[in-house]
This record gives C-alpha cells, structure tokens and sequence, in this order.
C-alpha cells in the first residue's frame, strides 16, 4: 500500500466526519497492519475449529470409512437413528454425562465452594490449606486417572488397604468393577474439580462489597442469612462462570476415562464414544461424526446462555 | 457482568485482599475456627493421599515392595525409579517433545491473541464484537467435536516425505501446535480484549496525534501495559498446553514422540505391573506442572480468575 493514497484518504475522510470512529483516521497502511492482526487469527480460527465443526456436521450425513475422499456415500439419517436404536452405548453414555454433570453440580461445586467460604474467614494456615487444595488443579486429568488408578488398585492400591480387604477376594476393583467405576472416576474428577471452583470463589468473596456484610449483620442477619442472601447473590459474575465451567466440564469429561478403559464397561462418555468410532478397526466416521453433532448440540446450551451472559450489554448498545 | 465489567471487578480484586480482611465478619482467630480446623485437616489429608501415595510408591525400589509388600515401610528409598523411568522408560524423550510442543504453542498463542485483542479493543469497526464472541465460542467446544475433519484434513495434507515421514501433517508436532493453537487463542484473545479494554482510551488517542501507526500502538504503548495480563496468560497456557492429552492423542502415532501427558496412557502397558516405576513416571509428569505452580502461583491464579470463563 503506498502512503501518498493512504494520507490522502485519511485525509479526505477526516475532513468529512472528524469525530466519529476511530477507524475513519486509519491510514491505508494501518489498514493493512490492522487487517494482518485480524485477519491471520481469524483464518486460524477458521480453518482449525470453525470449519471442522461445519465439517464435522456435514459428515455426519454420511457414510465412510475414512480411507478415500470418494468413499463418501451420503447416508442420510441413517448414523443418528443406528445411534438412538442399534448402538448400545449411546444411552449408557448420556446417562454417565448426565451423571457427571449432576455429580459435579451437587457435591463437588458445593464442596469447592464450602471450602473457599472456610478459607475466607481469618483462618490460620489458610494459605497452606488453599495450596494443598488447589494442587491438583494443575494436574491433567489423564494424569489424575492414573494417580488414582495406584490408589485404587485391587490388590496393590491403598484403598483396598486401608479397608482391610486389599489381597481378599472381597477386594473391590474400583476402576474395573462397571457397577462402581463412574463413581470411582468421579471422585477422582471432584479431586481437581472443587480445588478449581475454590479458587475461584476465593477471588469472588475477595470481590464482594465488605460494607455489604457490615449492612446485613447491623440488619440482624446471621452468618448463614448473610451468606445466603447477600454475599452469594452478589458474586454473581462469578456465579455464572462456574455454572459454565461445570456444565461444560461434565460434557468434556474424557481424559480420565480414556486412561482408564478408553471409555468402556461401565465408564462410556459420549466425547469417548466419539474417539471410539473415528479410530481403531472399524472406523465408522459418519457414525462419530453423528455422536460428534450430538455433543455440539448439547454444549451449543452452556456456550449461548454464557455468551449472552458475558456480550449480552454489549450486543444491545 | 458485561465483560469489560467482569474485567475491572477482577483487576483490583487482589489488592483488596488484606484490607478486607480486617474489615470482615468480626470474629477474630481463635476458639470460634476450633471446628473449622478440624474440617479442614482432614479434608487437607484425604487431599494430599492420593499424590502422596504416589510419591511413597514411586520411592521404593520394586525389590523391596515385592518382599516386604505395598503397605509396609521396609527396604530403602531412593530416586532409581526415576533414574530407569527417564533413561529407559523414555521420559527423557517425553519431556522433551511436551517442550517441543508447549513452547512454540504457548508463544503464538500469544502473538495472535494479543492481536485481535489489540484489534477488536482498541479499534472500533463493525464486526469486531461478533469475531470476539467467534473466538470466545470456539474456545468452548469440546475437543473431539472436531476430532474427525481435524484428523482428515491433516491426513489429506501432502507433504514431501523430507518434511514428515508419514507424507502429511499426522505424527507431526505441527499438527498438535497448529490445533492447540487455534484453539487456545479464543479464550486469550476474550481476556486479553478486556484487560485492554479497561486501560484508557487516551493512551492510544495522544499516541495517535503524535503519528504513531497502529502497529506502533500494538506493540510500544498497549502491550508493556499488559505485562502483567501475558505474565497470566502465559503461565496458564504452559499449564493447559503441557497438560493436553487430547490432540497429541489424535494425531500423533509414534508412541516416541508423545509429550508426557499423553505418554502416561500407556504406562501401564509400557511397564506392566511394575507399580513403583508407573509411579515414577507419573510424578515425571507432575513435576513440571508443579514446579510451575511454585513458581509462577501469582501468575497462574490471577490468569485463571482473569479469565475465568475458561471450560
């Protein structure tokens, strides 16, 4: 772009309309560095997640076995109705996300939050509580999976040990056993989960208004009415952040039962039923791809109900 | 709850710490936290066991847990697990190619992102809110949403074979950058839009009357600003790129050239029953995560209460 042009339009359209946006007084060379700093993020946006995801659709309209492009026969709605009639661990698989999400939001959100509201108070040590806490928030989940596979061994783990069946036949295989694995697994996710949620909250209840307590307990409010009423509602922002996270964590959920069993007897997840049926033998891509769409679908809700949150104001003005 | 607002209630939030603290409920130390206490060192224990365990495993020499059995205290400790994990294990390896892979990741990230911050910030055009809630909303999709056309376009990528020796982009590190990229640069680019957002327009506008282009603006003015944003961002990203298992997964073949991450899937196979030595492995790829988190705390939770829409 040469500059006299780039000067000159700016100059033209200043003269126009001084005031108004900002973009009116880029020069053309600006314009160019503007649209290289837009641009080359957006492409990559595009290329690596938003066109997959379209992809991803499109496939699952069809039938192929991924070996050449012409394979591709369309299938119609054949993959999503083999899904919901003929595929047995699709049902299990909604059932276990279910689960994980009603897991998550009913003990390990309340606990990270309990533990953020203990900690807040002026305790001694709190310091060290928090690091002990949050430690496994820097772990991976794949990695958590096997830590608590050591702990939660038949005949070697501590568990076992410590309830005195370890080398019994009595012994429990907690992450073999498929009545009992999902629980296992999700005691080891709430490990990591409420550390998350803690610290999060800690930063919330640092953000509230402290003349706001003084208020509610000068109006007579117990801590617990305090709490409940004042403080909680207040941390708003804060709230929905960790709606979303939790929600879209349960829907996420994969690592830890990959490690596991790669996601099978008794831990199917429909983000492993996915993986399970893009690799391997029978590679059944239009099948994945469906399994794909349908959690997409699912986390479309969490994503909206946050985005308007978060550009809701923003959107409007 | 608007994003610029999420922004500036979490900016001063930390300073406020110790103040608030005084001012708080007005009970003091003592008698009343007795219960508290109690509460909290046993949920402190039942926290530290799992790791722990793994850590008093991962000392014992399989000799001596064969002889004196799992739950005994017998025998010696020492580093040898570590020792024959890292030479013959591959752990060396391992740790390498997660460096290989974080690094680069890690550093683009940061490059895209803080420009389209820059852009969709700073600048006011027409589409700039709708690319911000784009890049926002990819950051939120499960991963193997796009795990198939992923894979597919990366295998109907030719390349000469001197590049990479699967002919395209799959068993490359490549790959696992490019997508980790991507898919990363949604979420810094929403906090770093609003650590931007929040410092004053005046910056940029005097800075604009004295001639400086857009890029001086960028990368003179706005981005010493945001020092404190990347130190975040960047210690979060190390975090969340070593510690993905999912792309490395999916793309990468060669059991060799897995980062540590998703190497410890096939610690079990690699090392059968040998509990001492997967216990090793796994505190290898704890350590660097943890060490970091020694290191860099400050960085690391105020990048993750930045940014907290993180999924």
């Amino acid at each position: 772009m040469n500059a006299a042009s780039g000067t000159k339009t700016r100059g033209a359209r200043s003269a126009q309309r001084a005031p108004r946006g900002r973009v009116r007084r880029l020069s053309g060379r600006d314009k160019w560095v503007l649209g290289f700093m837009v641009g080359v993020p957006t492409l990559i946006q595009l290329v690596l997640v938003w066109i997959p995801t379209l992809l991803s659709m499109a496939l699952s309209f069809t039938r192929w076995n991924g070996l050449s492009l012409s394979d591709i026969k369309p299938a119609g709605l054949d993959n999503y109705r083999f899904i919901a009639n003929d595929y047995p661990p699709f049902w299990p698989a909604v059932q276990h996300n279910v689960l994980w999400l009603v897991f998550l939001a009913l003990i390990a959100t309340p606990l990270g939050l309990l533990l953020a509201i203990l900690l807040d108070q002026n305790i001694r040590g709190t310091k060290i509580y928090q690091s002990i806490f949050f430690t496994p928030v820097m772990l991976s989940l794949a990695l958590i999976g096997v830590i608590w596979q050591l702990f939660y061994n038949r005949d070697n783990g501590l568990l076992n040990f410590l309830l005195g069946t370890a080398g019994t036949p009595q012994a429990t295989d907690w992450f073999g056993d498929s009545n009992i694995n999902i629980w296992a697994a999700l005691v080891a996710a709430t490990w990591r989960h409420a550390g998350y949620v803690m610290i999060l909250y800690l930063a919330g209840l640092k953000g509230v208004d402290p003349t706001l307590r003084e208020a509610a307990s000068i109006d007579g409010a117990n801590a617990v009415q305090t709490f409940f009423r004042v403080v909680f509602p207040a941390m708003r922002p804060v709230n929905i952040i960790i709606i979303v996270i939790t929600v879209i964590e349960s829907l996420r959920a994969f690592d830890i039962v990959y490690v596991i069993n790669r996601g099978t007897n008794g831990l199917e997840l429909i983000s492993a039923l996915v993986i399970q049926n893009l690799v391997g033998e029978g590679q059944v891509i239009g099948v994945g791809s469906a399994l794909a769409v349908i959690l997409l679908v699912i986390s479309l809700v969490p994503i909206t109900f946050y985005l308007s949150r978060a550009f809701g104001k923003e959107k409007e003005s | 709850m608007s994003a610029d607002q999420q922004a500036t209630q979490t900016l001063p939030a930390l300073p406020k710490v110790k103040g608030q603290n005084l001012s708080g409920p007005a009970r003091g130390p003592g008698k009343k936290h007795f219960g508290i206490h109690i509460f909290l060192i046993i949920m402190a224990i039942m926290w530290l066991i799992p790791l722990g365990w793994t850590i008093f495993t991962s000392l014992r020499p399989k000799a001596d847990t064969d002889k004196y059995g799992y739950f005994s205290f017998g025998g010696s400790f020492n580093l040898d697990n570590f020792v024959q994990a890292w030479t013959q294990g591959g752990f060396a390896q391992y740790a390498w190619n997660s460096v290989l892979i974080t690094v680069p990741s890690v550093l683009l990230i940061l490059f895209f992102s803080s420009m389209m911050a820059f852009a969709v910030s700073r600048v006011s055009w027409k589409f700039n809110v709708t690319l911000l809630i784009m890049f926002t909303a990819g950051n939120l999709l499960p991963p193997q949403v796009l795990a198939a056309p992923l894979f597919q376009m990366f295998k109907q990528f030719q390349l000469p074979y001197s590049v990479s020796d699967s002919g395209n982009l799959l068993n490359t590190y490549i790959s696992v950058i490019a997508v980790d990229t991507a898919f990363q640069i949604g979420f810094v680019t929403f906090v770093l839009s609003n650590y931007m957002k929040a410092l004053s327009p005046e910056l940029t506008e005097a800075a604009l009357v004295d001639g400086a282009g857009i890029w001086r603006q960028y990368w003179e003015i706005i981005m010493p600003l945001c020092r404190p944003a990347l130190a975040a961002m960047g210690t979060l990203q190390v975090i969340f790129i070593y510690n993905d298992f999912f792309w490395p997964l999916l793309f990468i073949q060669s059991g060799d050239r897995l980062p540590l991450t998703t190497a410890v899937n096939n610690l079990q196979g690699q090392f059968l029953s040998n509990y001492n030595l997967i216990a090793a492995g796994a505190m290898i790829t704890a350590i660097p995560a943890l060490i970091i988190y020694l290191l860099l705390q400050r960085h690391f939770v105020a990048g993750l209460t930045l940014g907290s829409s993180k999924g």
